[in-house]
């Protein structure tokens, strides 16, 4: 306790002190609660530091293994979703593919702009929870279609014009919630896809309406491919819960493809308390789902996409080394279009925030025009410049994660593996299974669930 | 009429047939006999085509319909007619859980019973179910009419949106923020209308009218209880 003194008394005292726990930020939310009577609703991932692929290093090439030459000897990067009972499986140039988001959490121009970047950088994009729109589907060479509980826009004709399916289970952000889309974004083009009136609160379901457990999603997924004709992948998408026993029944209920949703992945809008509160953070739910393939026998054979806070090629390497076979990113793509950008600082401020920080994205009044429905707004997104600066970025990230791969001696990213890995604290190493640098410890035992 | 026996059929080659055909076949009216409860008989259908399968089926039967009529004469497994866009699926036994999910348009008849959920999340569908229907059903139903002859179940309409609810006995109990409505002119010919078409006797006036009370539509801490 530090001593002060008042009007030079000379007597000691103590200086005030807040309580950790009840720092300014927490009592703030508890004031505005008190005035609002309404919990905090927020877009994006946990903003808590939790273990992340910063704790985890690469081991780089030495007397033990030699690298290969940055500039001449070639490093694949090439990812086939799909084959293991797909006629059609989805190729792609690069291990990165962009994650679902809905048109109505995102504006029509921002759909049209990750659909130009997707496919210029030679891989995917995926719709989300409001249906697929022709912005999307036009731009978009490979165009993966999510199969959501809420079922808007739903219709047999898009699931067979899409490239895969994917049955929403979870995300990463809210395992076990639904979604929401607030009345301020439910413009008359939203409102008719979703066949719901304008203005009212969109509550889309936690579960889906017509099959519970694994036993009927296998029936289910059954259906879908009778009704596409056993082409289209089908991925399930789990929220980062039990990756071990979703993974394991994920494949048992027919996967072709398991897409794993850490807690940094991103919601379009959501309770703040179920973002910060609900799920594991992707590094220790990597190992277990890797586990849960294994032990099937079909790691390789049924693909692992993980993603919930990727960000660089690093951390693209880092996930293919502990075992996936690609990775997505929703919120690092919005950020490459132009989401939270500085240049529109004053009108965050405006708003009450600034940027990087600025997360209401349900209330439709993005400054970058991006996650909004207005028209004024969202006319600030050139999609084509958008689309531009998605396909610089994921170029960026590939050539990154090449570097990383040839370092460590590899042709292939996928034959980046955990022994190229070490961890810089004991909570990552016991959560990636990676041995703590400068020992041989793993801590953790057998891994998670 | 073509027949394709499923003893001998595979489902794939079932419905990769039915599938085919499209507005210009010649090929209108098909049977299908020894389904054994075969799931996902006759989805992804989309052609002016009938089809009657003999006995009973297993999930999903119908699902996803466009233009076809479907006659199932036996019980029908969960989910049958799932997100139906257009066409009739008509069910002459008992149907499972989820019938009629999300279904966007076309008329589902059920001739016995339908169990619970029947309508759930219904987005533009009409349902006629002769029987009764279990709990949950239409629960957060966004629009579209569900006819009932018999009794409904606990908690009907839970969460409702634009759907309309017409039952003729009665309700064991009304899901949040649903309730009972006046029936109008316009609501007595829509009905008239959807008992006429499933070929149902009973009399427009017999039944009550259920639709949302739009009090959960935005978010109000005062409602906290019912959501």
């Amino acid at each position: 306790m530090t001593e002060m003194s008042k009007g030079g008394s000379g007597i000691p005292r103590t200086v005030p002190r807040k309580p950790d726990i009840f720092s300014d930020a927490v009592n703030a939310e508890i004031r505005r609660a008190a005035a609002t009577g309404i919990y905090d609703i927020r877009g994006g991932g946990t903003k808590r530091k939790v273990p992340h692929f910063d704790d985890l290093l690469f081991l780089g090439a030495s007397i033990s293994r030699y690298p290969l030459e940055g500039y001449r000897e070639k490093c694949e990067t090439s990812v086939v979703l799909g084959t293991r009972f797909a006629k059609k499986p989805i190729e792609l140039d690069i291990p990165i593919t962009i994650a679902g988001m809905s048109f109505g959490a995102l504006s029509g121009p921002a759909k049209e702009a990750l659909g130009r970047g997707a496919t210029a950088a030679g891989t995917s994009t995926t719709t989300g929870d409001g249906g697929m729109t022709e912005e999307e589907r036009g731009h978009s060479e490979k165009l993966v279609y999510q199969y959501l509980p809420s079922r808007y826009g739903m219709n047999p004709d898009d699931l067979r014009r899409c490239d895969a399916i994917e049955v929403v289970v979870g995300q990463g952000a809210k395992p076990g919630g639904g979604g929401m889309l607030l009345g301020q974004k439910i413009s008359d083009r939203v409102a008719e896809m979703r066949n719901l009136p304008k203005g009212i609160d969109q509550r889309s379901a936690c579960r889906h309406p017509d099959w519970t457990g694994p036993d009927d999603l296998e029936i289910k997924i059954l259906e879908l491919r009778e009704i596409t004709n056993w082409e289209k992948p089908i991925y399930i998408k789990v929220g980062g819960a039990r990756p071990y026993f979703d993974t394991t029944l994920a494949i048992k209920a027919g996967a072709d493809v398991v897409v794993l949703d850490g807690m940094q992945g991103g919601t379009a809008a959501t309770q703040d308390v179920f973002i910060e509160h609900v799920g594991q953070p992707t590094l220790a739910c990597i190992r277990p789902a890797v586990q849960a393939l294994q032990d099937m026998g079909m790691h390789r054979e049924v693909q692992l996409i993980v993603s919930g806070g990727i960000r660089s090629g690093a951390d693209v390497a880092k996930v293919l080394a502990l075992g996936a076979d690609a990775v997505s990113i929703g919120t690092a793509a919005m950020v490459a279009l132009g989401d939270n950008d500085p240049r529109w600082e004053a009108e965050y401020n405006e708003l009450g925030t600034t940027a990087g920080a600025y997360d209401d994205w349900h209330e439709g009044k993005d400054p970058a025009g991006i996650t909004t429905q207005d028209a004024d707004l969202m006319s600030r997104l050139d999609p084509i410049a958008g689309g531009r600066r998605l396909s610089n970025y994921l170029k960026v990230m590939t050539l990154e994660a090449q570097t990383i791969a040839r370092a460590c001696g590899k042709n292939h990213v996928h034959n980046l593996e955990p022994e190229d890995l070490c961890a810089l604290t004991v909570e990552a190493s016991a959560m990636s299974g990676v041995p703590l640098a400068g020992t041989s410890w793993v801590p953790g035992g057998d891994g998670g669930y | 009429m073509q027949t394709i026996d499923m003893a001998s059929t595979p489902l794939r080659e079932v419905n990769s047939t039915l599938q085919a055909q499209k507005e210009d076949t010649n090929q209108k009216a098909w049977e299908i006999i020894n389904p054994k409860g075969s799931h996902a008989i006759a989805c992804g259908l989309d052609g002016p085509i009938e089809v009657t399968v003999r006995g009973s089926t297993g999930y999903y039967s119908a699902g996803m319909n466009k233009q076809a009529h479907v006659h199932i004469v036996g019980s029908a497994g969960p989910g049958v007619a799932e997100n139906m866009m257009s066409g009739m699926v008509i069910i002459d036994g008992d149907a499972s859980q989820y019938a009629g999910a999300t279904g966007n348009g076309g008329l589902l008849v059920i001739k016995g019973n339908a169990s619970s959920r029947c309508g759930i999340s219904m987005k533009g569908i009409d349902i006629v179910v002769y029987g009764n229907i279990g709990h949950m059903s239409a629960f957060m139903a966004q629009s579209g009419n569900l006819v009932v002859l018999g009794d409904a179940g606990d908690a009907l309409g839970d969460s409702l949106y634009e759907a309309r609810l017409f039952v003729r006995g009665k309700v064991k109990s009304l899901g949040a923020d649903c309730i009972e409505k006046e029936m109008r002119p316009e609501h007595l010919e829509i009905l008239a209308d959807l008992l006429e078409r499933a070929g149902a006797d009973a009399k427009p006036e017999e039944f009550k009218r259920y639709g949302s009370a739009r009090q959960l539509y935005n978010f109000n801490i005062d409602n906290a209880s019912a959501y």
